[in-house]
């Protein structure tokens, strides 16, 4: 029989936009990591109240219109902090999602157009990466080099590397077998270049997907690092810092807990549904196969 | 399938090896004088030769490892620095806590991710579905630690229904050791049923998409019964992989719930050596829950050979 | 009265319409047999009766089953329909059964669920229909689960778990379309005898007038979701009334114009394209204990042969005989275990894929599937273009736009195609694409992988010509590798036989078709579906 009539035709370019905007979770997420991103890139400029400066008259303030989130113990102002604390996680979770795309595709791609021996050694190794429980070896990372903003990142980023080496080798496997791969050896393509020209572009949507939940992830570790006192360090303010200093005044003053810890589910949801709505629109295909 | 087990065993081995050596040199080697970092720069000299020569660093490097890892293969993990006791007793007694809390919690997290992820796939596009759903990508995004500081302030803080935080131990009686557990288990199971939910959901959705489903229904099958029977073990293959990858989760995240709660676990004892900088513990907790993760993985991999006969034959 | 009864049904799938004022109707013990390419809307009439249509379609009209209006008849009651009076068979075995469940399950479920019987008794009964269908207790016990059946052996469990109950009417929808066919005609020769047993109804669906002129009583020609002519088999296919079943048992028999290649005198000497000699390719068997070496697989075993420039040859075989490990290894994607062979008198052995370069440029290849063999991401210049990377000069981009524009041109394409994605085209158009990249070096050699037998038959009576036509106009020597005789029959000089990694039998086609010598040869041209034998064998059968 034909396949004709049961093949969905790939969207073309143009309607790209309109799919997009009906996409409900896509728009979702896309506003909330905008905002977030904007926050972030804002804190740069101008936050409500300079939080390198202590207020001690203004401590452990509730919400008021001049602190809409309150203040902490040292009367600094939550919200400009949580502002702050953006530009933190953002900056961690890109580049460990950028440690774990730029050395996990390439190995992953590399894997699946050897096979044999490459690819055994690759996924062993692999293996032993993900035997290692990425926080807890993030920890041990930390506590060699001692705690910081870098080797947060480094920890969190090395395991990245074999998440994305597997999903970009499964990806490469599976676009390996396919005729348009054999009509490219045929015309003489090697290695190298249909895995640049064929594969690559075929598994972008794959590998953006698990960006968005890497970078999610990531937003989470350092949290929970920076919660551990093995983060970005004080005075530079962090999600996860805010909350290790709110669990003790917690009796007296819970929204200090709050307001630190919904930044942080806000962010993640909106990039998972940004991630679910770009798997939807990017490759109908893997819908179906999640 | 026994030549493919022992193969996969072999392989958990040497992986569990290889292991070692990384652990061995990012905490022996990468520091140049492990005794200086244990005793930071202000030691007195005396006191860092007796440790130097208490943990052997004037042998040669591999000597030392091979006297480490032969010692971890007979069950000698070395002696805490700070504790002053051996390694392994200290984990005995932490992982009494440890493991409990991770067993509760992965149990916790099955059963309430299985059925409800069964659920909102039969009831696809449905208002229970999407609810399910919306709330558990919302339970994705929740960092177990803050969950856990909420479940304290609502029911140690607030309500006074349990501790908020600290471990009476077992000899206080069962009740007061589970008492002391269920927030931190409930903290850790909530994001990763939420997870496990939503991979239930798909996988669910995927298989019953499957020709064989139509098969069962062609036959007669009312869709209730092909859901339980034709789809469901089908779609556990998935649900299994992410078992496994949770369960090392778990164990890791064990090291920031024990914080929040005080719990006297094998995550507080080796973030506790680890700013006490007692190396020999560090590396001993590691290598324990390093060899942990390979043995789930292997069990994982068992259990695809019970759900798929395909899978049986495999060499 | 009639068994079933279909009256006025029209039907839309999300607001689509897929079938219109559908009429059909089958009779106690008769076999009516659906015909139409793909997109006609057969298989959505099937899904109708056993009410198993996808979400969100429509369905007005009427439809009577055994006197049960099954539009209005609610799930319990089509629950204990299906399976019992009603069963189904599907076109694709390898995926029609669960994986998880023994093959014994899965027959004795519907059994025990309809009649109630305990597990005993329903495992005796599952026992003696997979008996019945030719799968014996002592290969196939109940224990087998479907991966280690064959997709012929699938086939028959699930023939098994629908006849299990004896249905009244039993529905196949291209129930042999995935196999290849010696298969075919086993599984047709089963449902035949199933039928006459048990008097029960058969709804065949195909594509093959063939097959259906072969099995059926009584034929529906359905087009576009609209039923074009029925009647008796014999009336319908001899008289050819309707001018779209006359299209279809035309493009099903077509044979292109082709002149003969002129048989010159000293053709022993003229030196082969294509030169094969002795080649075997092994693969890597399965270890059968912990120490024991593993066993290798031997999938084309010493196999010597040469192509004539200009020549078109089949190689045809069934199913997993080799046919296109033997085109990858003549293709260079693919080393042979040992042997050699030689393009142009080059030896394609120990090259680097530079070397290959000036080989490459002269043989190329046309897929089966015409939308895996492109790259979904990439517009029709870039792909037909692609093998214009084995010039010793890289064309310049005007150079380049002219020689896509040209081979398109003469695969009867427009220029400005070039601009467009794959899936912009049909499945025709598609296959017109994938051979202008094949010609677009201006090779001597195409290798087609079974060019045809996913297109219709209508598309494919156009593309066979469009073969035959470059043949001359380019010169191109072909070697088709296909299952379906009548590729072979319509298309090439030569035949050879493939049967289990070594060529049985060569030889001019028709000599070969008309004379198979080899037991395989003999199987292959006995199970061929063959239109005109068929309604030759139904009329004499009508007459007697």
């Amino acid at each position: 029989m034909s396949q004709d009539a049961s093949m969905p035709p790939a969207p073309p370019q143009n309607h790209f936009l309109q799919m997009a905007l009906a996409n409900r979770s896509f728009m979702i997420g896309l506003f909330i990591t905008l905002i977030i991103t904007g926050m972030a890139l804002l804190s740069f400029v101008w936050t409500p109240y300079d939080i390198t400066h202590l207020v001690v008259s203004d401590r452990m303030q509730g919400l008021s219109w001049a602190h809409p989130l309150g203040t902490d113990h040292l009367g600094r102002d939550i919200l400009s902090m949580i502002m702050i604390g953006a530009r933190n996680s953002i900056a961690v979770a890109i580049v460990a999602v950028g440690i774990g795309m730029g050395v996990g595709v390439p190995l992953g791609c590399w894997a699946a157009a050897r096979g044999g021996v490459v690819d055994e050694v690759l996924m062993r190794f692999n293996d032993l990466v993900f035997a290692f429980p990425a926080l807890l070896s993030a920890i041990m990372i930390t506590a060699i080099f001692g705690p910081g903003a870098i080797n947060a990142i480094i920890a969190i980023g090395i395991f990245n590397v074999p998440v994305f080496a597997r999903v970009a080798r499964a990806g490469a496997l599976s676009i390996w077998p396919r005729e348009f791969i054999l009509a490219a050896r045929a015309a003489g393509k090697n290695r190298v270049l249909i895995t640049i020209e064929h594969i690559l572009p075929n598994i972008v949507a794959l590998l953006l997907v698990q960006g968005t939940i890497q970078f999610a992830l990531g937003i989470l570790a350092e949290a929970g690092l920076s919660y551990l006192g093995l983060g970005t360090q004080p005075p530079m303010p962090s999600w996860g810092r805010m909350l290790f200093e709110a669990q003790t005044r917690m009796m007296i003053a819970p929204h200090l807990a709050i307001f630190p810890g919904l930044a942080i589910v806000i962010t993640v949801l909106g990039l998972n549904l940004l991630g679910d709505g770009l798997r939807d629109l990017l490759d109908p295909r893997l819908r179906r196969e999640r | 399938m026994l030549v493919y087990l022992l193969k996969r065993i072999a392989i958990g081995l040497a992986t569990l090896l290889v292991a070692s050596a990384v652990v061995f040199s990012v905490l022996e080697i990468i520091p140049g004088d492990p005794a200086l970092l244990m005793l930071g720069m202000n030691a007195e000299p005396d006191t860092l030769a007796a440790l130097r020569e208490q943990m052997g660093l004037n042998q040669p490097v591999f000597l030392r490892y091979l006297d480490w890892v032969s010692g971890l293969a007979v069950g000698d993990f070395g002696t805490s620095y700070t504790y002053s006791s051996p390694v392994l007793e200290l984990i005995g007694e932490r992982v009494m806590v440890s493991l409990p809390l991770a067993l509760i919690s992965l149990f916790l997290s099955t059963v309430i991710a299985l059925p409800v992820g069964i659920f909102a796939a039969a009831r696809r596009g449905k208002p229970a579905d999407t609810i399910t759903m919306g709330a558990a990508q919302v339970g994705v995004a929740i960092p177990n630690f803050w969950f856990a500081l909420l479940l304290i302030y609502l029911f140690a803080v607030w309500l006074r229904l349990v501790p908020a935080g600290g471990f009476p131990g077992w000899d206080a009686g069962i009740w007061a050791g589970l008492k002391a557990l269920i927030l931190p288990a409930i903290a850790l199971a909530l994001p990763q049923a939420a997870i496990l939910a939503r991979v239930t959901r798909s996988a669910m959705l995927e298989v019953l998409g499957e020709d064989y489903i139509r098969t069962a229904r062609a036959k007669g099958m009312p869709r209730r019964i092909v859901l339980w029977h034709h789809a469901l073990r089908n779609a556990l293959i998935p649900v299994l992989t992410i078992l496994g990858l949770q369960f090392a989760f778990l164990l890791a995240g064990t090291i920031i719930i024990e914080n929040v709660f005080y719990l006297p676990g094998l995550g507080r004892l080796v973030f506790q050596a680890i700013t006490q900088r007692d190396l020999i513990v560090v590396e001993g907790v590691v290598m324990l829950l390093v060899a942990t993760v390979i043995i789930v993985n292997i069990l994982v991999d068992i259990g695809y050979a019970i759900v798929d006969p395909r899978l049986r034959t495999r060499r | 009265m009639s068994l079933l009864e279909i009256e006025n049904l029209s039907l839309s799938i999300a607001g689509h319409p897929v079938l219109k004022d559908v009429d059909l109707q089958i009779a106690p013990g008769e076999v009516l047999g659906v015909v139409g390419e793909s997109g006609s809307g057969k298989s959505m009439s099937a899904l109708t009766v056993m009410q198993l249509l996808p979400e969100l379609t429509r369905a007005q009209g009427r439809v009577t089953f055994d006197g049960i209006d099954i539009l209005a008849a609610p799930e319990e009651a089509m629950c204990r329909l299906r399976g019992d009076d009603l069963g189904m068979v599907f076109q694709e075995p390898m995926t029609a059964l669960n994986p998880v469940k023994t093959i014994g399950e899965q027959v004795a479920e519907g059994i025990r669920w309809h009649t109630g019987a305990n597990r005993p008794d329903a495992e005796a009964r599952a026992r003696a229909i997979l008996d019945r269908v030719g799968l014996p207790e002592s290969k196939f016990p109940l224990s087998r689960f479907p991966h280690e059946l064959s997709g012929g052996q699938r086939q028959r469990v699930v023939i098994a778990i629908a006849c299990a109950l004896k249905p009244k009417l039993l529905i196949a929808d291209e129930p042999t379309t995935a196999l290849d066919v010696v298969l075919q005609a086993q599984i047709l020769d089963l449902l035949r005898d199933l039928v006459e047993e048990n008097r029960m109804g058969l709804m065949l669906i195909s594509h093959d007038l063939a097959v259906v002129a072969d099995m059926a009583d009584r034929v529906t020609v359905m087009r576009h979701g609209v039923v074009m002519e029925s009647g008796p088999t014999a009336t319908v296919l001899r008289e050819q009334k309707h001018p779209y079943t006359r299209q279809l048992a035309e493009a099903s028999t077509h044979v292109p114009a082709r002149a003969r290649p002129q048989e010159e005198a000293g053709k022993e000497e003229q030196t082969p394209l294509l030169s094969v000699s002795s080649v075997t390719r092994d693969y890597p068997g399965r270890r059968k204990g912990l120490f024991s070496k593993p066993e290798p697989f031997r999938a084309v075993d010493n196999v010597s042969f040469s192509l004539v420039p200009g020549h078109a040859v089949a190689l045809v075989g069934r199913s997993g005989c080799g046919k296109s490990t033997l085109a990858r290894m003549i293709l260079a994607l693919d080393r042979p275990t040992s042997g050699e062979i030689r393009l142009d008198g080059e030896a394609l052995g120990g090259k680097s894929e530079h070397e290959l370069r000036h080989a490459r440029r002269n043989m190329q290849v046309v897929f089966q599937d015409p939308y895996g063999s492109f790259n979904p991401r990439h517009q029709v210049e870039r792909l037909v273009a692609e093998p214009l990377h084995l010039l010793d000069t890289k064309p310049s981009v005007t150079e380049r736009r002219e020689r896509v524009a040209e081979a398109l041109e003469s695969v009867g394409l427009k220029a400005s195609d070039m601009q467009k994605y794959p899936h912009e085209f049909s499945g025709g158009q598609r296959q017109r694409v994938s051979i202008a990249r094949a010609i677009i070096t201006r090779p001597k050699l195409i290798v087609a992988d079974e060019p045809v037998s996913a297109l219709d038959v209508s598309i494919r009576a156009q593309i066979l010509d469009l073969f035959a036509d470059l043949n001359q106009r380019l010169d191109l020597t072909y070697l088709f590798i296909t299952h379906d005789l009548t590729v072979a029959r319509a298309i090439t000089d030569e035949v050879m036989v493939m049967h289990d990694g070594r060529i049985v039998e060569s030889g001019p086609t028709a000599a070969v078709l008309e004379n198979p010598e080899s037991e395989a040869a003999k199987a292959l041209v006995a199970a061929a579906p063959d239109l005109e034998r068929a309604i030759a064998a139904r009329l004499a059968r009508e007459k007697a």
